[in-house]
């Protein structure tokens, strides 16, 4: 029986006295994109920070492809936001992307050639090869995301986790990004996104996920991205215009 | 001046500059990361708590024994960092306010031992000072061999642990991801400063000691954006100001050393942030200028094509 | 008596402290209280090499000049690039150094107890008292120290406002026309002074521990700036009392022991306050935990 990629049961995570999460329940179908949205203070961050162990739960179970997260590490892929680097450090693009490569090395081994020439490949599919000395600081916003995404190929994960990866990107960046996951998804990878922009969730995810400290709702973009679960998501501070069939959604953040 | 070579080929001179020099040396490496994870003053704090660690070794055995002190030093840096990490993992007092009280909550109750020791009168602790406040002068053949092995053991982890303690400076979030245990690799840092700083201390004295591990890896980040080569740098800045600073004092007049490495390692820093290739002042204002006439000539130049059209 | 002048100075001291320590452990600036504890050195070293003694007017501005510049090259170098903690340490380590080199320069001019100078002795404050139009007034450590906790009051309270927003948001400060700079000097040159006034009596590195600790302590109990103040200034009376009760009945160091309680009671918050402490929030969380669990 294959296992689903990711299965979080009954999860609660709380950093002061509210829950951020509460009860949070769900089952990841393989090789889809999936959003995860939500209004502000949701928990979307939460949910992929606690999955991955980095803050701790109250309660819940996760488990990636049938195991606990500890054991199964080198199937997973992560894209942090890019505020928790301080991108000053003395490094160039290749070497963030090499670091997606110290899993596989372990201990006390240095990165080889065979890592080098990875590494130089994953640049290349986002797009940065030219960039591989440059230093990081001297990088925009959207090359600096995309040097992290590098770093998540680099890892060659079967599931990915990505927070906001299209913040504070701009236009072309966002479609390259895009380009690169739909490749992922052919290669049968599971990728889950938060994400922030309702007017593409459905052009970008065939799957999504409406949180908002529960979930709300769960399952393929076309079946679950309703104007109902949005208002119930959102509490009903979601103004949308409808034009045609399609409608135009603005969401009203508070 | 043939007084000052009579100096420094005296064998004695020779051995102080060996482990000034030496001590540069793992200030630098070891300094380099903890600029990285903005916890430079580590060192200051670290040297400052030491002291109740020396007080409490002085009181439970009685002798003024160095070996004791070191060990006592030791015990007392490495619960000032966990007290550091302790208060910076479970409440919302920030970095800096966290070094300072782990700081001065040591010095203070060492001073509180300090002259509670000496109204024991229980002898002479005038050692006590004078291993606070340095004195290389009476730097043995023996305390340098201790350094030398303190360096080469913390050379040697930091080059083979070198991608660990680069993963974990720059990105501690991923690094957990990955699976390593970030918060060993962070107290592992932090006891190899703890290490060098009680290698140090006698030597050099407390606040400047602190400066070794702040200055040379400072200066060494202006020249190059590649860790190792950065890391390398600040070793050699290190080991140059030791080496300047021996020299110096060695030329009479009772000049200490440990003062006069730091100053030597302050001129090196000054010279850094000046002239330092792309980083440094002077490069910056030169980039800009030639940044400024280029964009000139090349206006100027549209400009003249422009009337050229026209015409 | 001399007992009440010591409790008091040491009272005066951790009240100054407190005053702008609080606003130094909000913006992040701990440890630049202990870099202007230990560069005003060769400012009063220089002092005494003009003035001749270590009882002038002249040393407590000149040291405190020192601090000012102390924070120029800081931000200075902040500025071009080097991170804050970094800079700190570079300024404040080679100023320090200077001083030492200048005292062993001129040993024979300077008669400065450097132990006394950094750990000072608060013991001796009742006995050096000063004589206005020939009366005696009272111990000079006090009225320095008490005109140091006057004038940090006096520019708090004028500029409360200001100081702040500056270290909530000291963008939308300047975007407001608030003088952000000036009030970084102000608040560092109110540093220079209390920590200078203070040095006789607690010493430079106890100053430190009377500008954080106790604001770091108020900061866990309460979540309102003037509280924190507050709490900040009576927690510091209360170390300064049991610390030379416990110095007097164990024969130590009095600016020690006043730390050493400083310290004790940190760790009493840190651990049990009711909105931030260690203990609380684990027994809060495990309760929650239970809750979720008899939910679902």
């Amino acid at each position: 029986m294959a296992y689903a990629p990711l299965r979080i049961e009954h999860m609660t995570v709380a950093y002061q006295q509210k829950p951020v999460l509460r009860n949070v329940s769900l089952e990841v179908p393989e090789g889809k994109l999936i959003g995860i949205v939500g209004p502000n203070g949701a928990g979307k961050s939460t949910l992929i920070k606690a999955t991955l162990g980095l803050v701790p739960p109250l309660s819940g179970k996760v488990e990636i492809y049938g195991k606990p997260y500890d054991k199964q590490r080198h199937l997973v892929g992560y894209v942090p936001q890019r505020e928790s680097v301080d991108w000053d450090f003395p490094t160039d693009a290749l070497d963030v992307v090499m670091m997606g490569r110290y899993g596989k090395l372990g201990w006390f081994r240095r990165p080889g050639a065979e890592d080098k020439k990875a590494a130089l490949q994953c640049l290349a599919q986002v797009g940065m090869a030219e960039y591989a000395n440059r230093q990081i600081s001297q990088l925009s916003g959207g090359q600096q995301q995309r040097v992290f995404l590098a770093r998540a190929l680099a890892q060659d994960a079967s599931l990915y986790f990505m927070d906001e990866p299209f913040a504070g990107v701009d236009a072309a960046t966002e479609k390259a990004i895009i380009g690169l996951l739909n490749e992922l998804k052919t290669q049968g990878k599971t990728v889950l996104g938060v994400h922030h922009d309702l007017s593409t969730v459905r052009d970008y995810f065939d799957w999504v996920l409406l949180l908002n400290v529960e979930v709300i709702a769960a399952g393929p973009t076309s079946q679950v991205f309703t104007a109902e679960n949005l208002q119930r998501t959102y509490g009903g501070r979601l103004a949308m215009l409808e034009r045609d069939s399609t409608s135009v959604l603005i969401a009203n953040r508070r | 001046m043939s007084g000052w070579w009579n100096a420094l080929a005296d064998p004695n001179t020779q051995w102080i500059m060996l482990g000034s020099m030496l001590l540069g040396l793992c200030s630098g490496v070891i300094g380099s990361f903890a600029y990285l994870r903005k916890q430079s003053l580590m060192g200051d704090v670290l040297s400052h708590a030491a002291l109740p660690g020396v007080c409490i070794a002085f009181m439970l055995t009685g002798t003024k024994s160095l070996w004791q002190f070191l060990i006592g030093a030791a015990i007392a840096g490495i619960l000032a960092t966990f007290g550091i990490g302790w208060i910076t993992r479970h409440s919302r007092i920030k970095q800096d306010a966290a070094l300072a009280i782990v700081l001065t909550v040591f010095f203070g109750a060492g001073i509180a031992l300090l002259t509670q020791i000496q109204h024991n009168g229980n002898g002479n602790q005038s050692g006590l000072d004078k291993f606070l406040f340095g004195q290389a002068a009476a730097m043995v053949p023996t305390d340098v061999r201790a350094v030398a092995v303190v360096t080469i053991v913390l050379v040697g982890l930091c080059a083979l642990l070198f991608k660990e303690f680069k993963l974990v400076s720059f990105d501690p979030g991923f690094a957990r991801g990955l699976g390593y245990p970030v918060v060993f690799l962070e107290q592992l840092l932090m006891f190899l400063a703890v290490v060098t700083v009680v290698a140090g201390i006698q030597a050099v004295g407390v606040v400047l000691m602190a400066s070794l591990l702040i200055t040379p890896a400072v200066s060494a980040r202006y020249w190059s954006d590649k860790l190792n080569v950065m890391v390398a740098l600040a070793g050699t800045f290190g080991a140059v100001s030791g080496l300047i600073g021996t020299m110096i004092s060695a030329g009479g007049n009772h000049l200490p050393t440990g003062p006069l490495s730091v100053l030597s390692a302050t001129a090196l820093f000054l010279v850094s942030v000046l002239f330092a290739p792309r980083r440094g002042m002077l490069s910056v204002a030169l980039a800009r200028l030639a940044a400024r006439n280029r964009i000139k000539r090349e206006t100027a130049a549209t400009w003249v094509e422009r009337k050229e059209e026209a015409v | 008596m001399s007992s009440f002048w010591i409790m008091l100075t040491g009272a005066l001291v951790a009240g100054a402290c407190s005053l702008v320590g609080c606003f130094l452990v909000l913006r992040k600036l701990a440890m630049i209280g202990d870099a202007i504890s230990h560069s005003v050195l060769p400012g009063i070293v220089i002092a005494f090499l003009i003035g001749g003694s270590r009882d002038s007017l002249a040393m407590l501005l000149g040291a405190s000049v020192v601090g000012l510049v102390t924070v120029f090259f800081i931000q200075w170098f902040q500025q071009k690039g080097v991170s804050s903690d970094a800079s700190i340490g570079v300024v404040f380590t080679a100023l320090f150094s200077v001083g030492v080199v200048l005292i062993s320069l001129y040993t024979r001019q300077i008669d400065l107890d450097l132990d006394c100078v950094l750990y000072g002795e608060i013991a001796y404050v009742p006995w050096d008292t000063l004589h206005l139009a020939g009366m005696n007034v009272g111990p000079k450590a006090v009225w320095g120290v008490g005109f140091a906790f006057l004038l940090n009051a006096a520019v708090i309270a004028a500029f409360y406002k200001q100081f702040k927003l500056c270290s909530f948001d000291p963008g939308m400060a300047a975007a407001v026309g608030v003088p952000v700079t000036l009030f970084h000097y102000v608040l560092m040159g109110l540093v220079s002074v209390t920590t200078v006034a203070s040095f006789e009596s607690v010493g430079a590195i106890l100053v430190v521990g009377m500008l954080v600790i106790p604001p770091a302590t108020a900061y866990l109990l309460t979540d309102r700036l003037s509280r924190m103040i507050l709490y900040s200034l009576l927690i510091g009376g209360v170390c300064s009392v049991l610390g030379y009760v416990f110095a007097y009945a164990t024969d130590a160091s009095i600016a020690g022991c006043m730390t050493s309680v400083a310290g004790a009671l940190f760790a009493l918050a840190f651990l049990f306050s009711p909105k931030h402490g260690v203990v609380w929030r684990r027994w809060k969380r495990r309760r929650m935990a239970l809750s979720q669990t008899a939910d679902a």
